[in-house]
């Protein structure tokens, strides 16, 4: 299913925010401590098949984060390098990422939203889209 | 976002701004999680656990920073978890750059400045004055939220770094999940009944136990029937450590023995199980040999303490090695807490287990990245979270066994291990 205006995302807002950027998804779930870099921003975890790919400044899209209770702090780390991604979307509720942003934003006047979606959500947004979230959680196709 | 969760007046005082921004911004970071747990109300926790000591990066030092600037203090008694680098012996990681070192440093002394305890353990239930059965904990480490909930009959969520710490400040967690009886029943039975009952009654094979029951569990809460009710502590962190890493478990039962499970319908809440594994000799033979990645010959260190060893463990090292010197060739770690090197230290133990070559490090683990020199090459150890986590973390090579294969071992140089107590009962 491609994406369009016709059926934008309504996320549920974890931490509100507003971003525009491209798309970049991983297809396998992330621990935020020890798989990735928050000097980088690269995924760093060996047995992730996007290894080596660099979120910094990109809407990351993902499955789950691996629950560490490191999570928040790698999340947070890479906020405050400028290193991060801009905003955060999940396929599952997740605390660790939500209160990793919501410090961020408060220690560093950053505004990362981060929203969860459903699984099946996660798959219209593909890697290389373009695509603006806004305060309501809503995930609009942009750039036209 | 948060106008599903009832608040008492006091949450509601804090929440207002009436006691100052940062104790304000804790409460909104704690009904952040509530609202997301869909709690549908906070309750008093008795204790924290802290993990947010543990540096990760800057952001750590800043976090902490803004409470100490705000001159809040924990409102409930909070203990803190390992560091990255050993407070009192720094030197043992030589590789650490200074910004590390440092910022490390500073983050424990931020945490003591909000008047957290100092134990730098991730095995705070060794201690004394740690909490009891059926008291609401904010639980953070993965095995000590496992020992906790498990062994202990304490009840707490696995809480992530900055929410640990802000529930800490306003003695506050939100009423869900193992906070509740309804989340903390047993769902998939392992069966060992058929495991000879001698391997049964020993440490390591509740270190493999815990490795398999983490790896087949999924998202369920575990019961083991068949452990012997002598099962001690020092098995129970076993299960805990090694459940938590493979699968993040956060609360098994083991009927008989752990505090929920007097029998094995009470641990399943008088339900059927999902279902029920039959644990085989074979099935505990493969989760064993998972653990040692290591091809054939000499052994450059072996690391034991993870999660910190016992007054007990020590005891039995102290035993098991007999004043036999270590191999040349080697080096050989325990991991503790201050408290219980202490008390080992008391007991006589510390001064022969460093004659026969032992290290003994406190405030820190084997594993991180590399909290010691020379954390390559072939290492033997007793702990199976560590033989999950190292090969990631080091470049090493790991030879599972247990504590007393592993004392053999350090003496002759070169992995040994007795192999009799598998075999039998199959």
């Amino acid at each position: 299913m491609s994406f369009s205006a016709a059926n934008a995302i309504q996320g549920m807002v974890l931490n509100p925010g507003s971003a525009a950027g491209e798309v970049i998804r991983l297809d396998e779930p992330l621990s935020f401590w020890g798989g990735y870099d928050p000097a980088t921003g690269m995924v760093i975890d060996q047995h992730h098949p996007q290894s080596g790919v660099v979120v910094r400044q990109k809407i990351l899209v993902l499955p789950s984060s691996r629950g560490s209770a490191g999570t928040p702090a790698g999340v947070a780390e890479s906020i405050r390098t400028g290193h991060g991604p801009s905003a955060i979307v999940i396929g599952s509720s997740d605390v660790n990422i939500a209160i990793g942003a919501m410090v961020a934003d408060m220690l560093y006047s950053s505004d990362t939203p981060v929203l969860a979606i459903t699984l099946e959500e996660t798959a219209i947004l593909t890697t290389g889209l373009r695509v603006r979230i806004g305060r309501s959680g809503m995930i609009e196709p942009d750039g036209d | 976002m948060n106008e599903m969760v009832e608040l008492t007046e006091r949450d509601r005082e804090i929440a207002s701004g009436d006691r100052g921004e940062a104790l304000q911004f804790a409460m909104q970071v704690v009904l952040r999680a509530a609202s997301i747990m869909r709690a549908p109300y906070l309750i008093d926790a008795g204790f924290v656990h802290i993990d947010s000591c543990h540096y990760y990066g800057t952001a750590h030092n800043d976090f902490a920073q803004y409470f100490v600037d705000h001159g809040l203090k924990f409102e409930i008694p909070a203990w803190t978890n390992t560091v990255p680098v050993s407070l009192s012996q720094p030197e043992i990681r030589i590789d650490a750059n200074l910004t590390t070192l440092r910022e490390s440093r500073d983050l424990a002394d931020l945490y003591v400045d909000l008047g957290a305890n100092p134990v730098w353990t991730c095995a705070p239930y060794q201690l004394p004055g740690s909490p009891g059965f059926g008291e609401h904990i904010v639980g953070s480490e993965s095995n000590a939220v496992a020992y906790f909930n498990s062994a202990v009959g304490a009840r707490t969520n696995k809480y992530g770094d900055f929410l640990d710490v802000c529930a800490g400040l306003v003695g506050r967690v939100p009423f869900a999940g193992l906070h509740t009886d309804a989340a903390r029943h047993g769902q998939i039975v392992f069966d060992v009944s058929r495991i000879d009952p001698g391997l049964r009654a020993t440490e390591v094979f509740c270190h493999v136990l815990g490795h398999l029951v983490g790896g087949a569990t999924g998202s369920r809460i575990p019961v083991i029937d068949g452990l012997p009710p002598s099962t001690t502590p020092d098995s129970l962190k076993a299960i805990s450590a090694a459940g938590a890493a493979s699968g993040g478990v956060a609360l098994f039962h083991a009927a008989g023995v752990t505090p929920e499970a007097p029998d094995i319908a009470t641990a399943l809440g008088h339900k059927a199980p999902e279902k029920t594994v039959i644990v085989t000799s074979e099935m505990l033979r493969q989760a064993r040999d998972s653990l040692s990645t290591a091809s054939p010959g000499p052994l450059n260190m072996v690391a034991l303490g993870t999660p910190h060893f016992s007054l007990t463990e020590f005891e039995r090292l102290a035993a098991a090695f007999d004043q036999r010197p270590i191999h040349p060739d080697l080096t050989f770690y325990v991991s503790t807490s201050r408290h219980v090197a202490n008390s080992a230290g008391d007991a006589g133990w510390i001064d022969v287990l460093e004659a026969s070559g032992v290290n003994v490090t406190v405030d820190t683990c084997t594993y991180f990245s590399p909290a010691v020199r020379a954390a390559k090459g072939r290492v033997m150890t007793n702990s199976a979270k560590w033989a999950y986590y190292a090969p990631g973390m080091l470049d090493v090579e790991v030879a599972f066994g247990s504590l007393e294969d592993c004392v053999e071992s350090a003496v002759a140089g070169t992995v040994v291990r007795d192999e009799s107590i598998w075999m039998k009962g199959s």
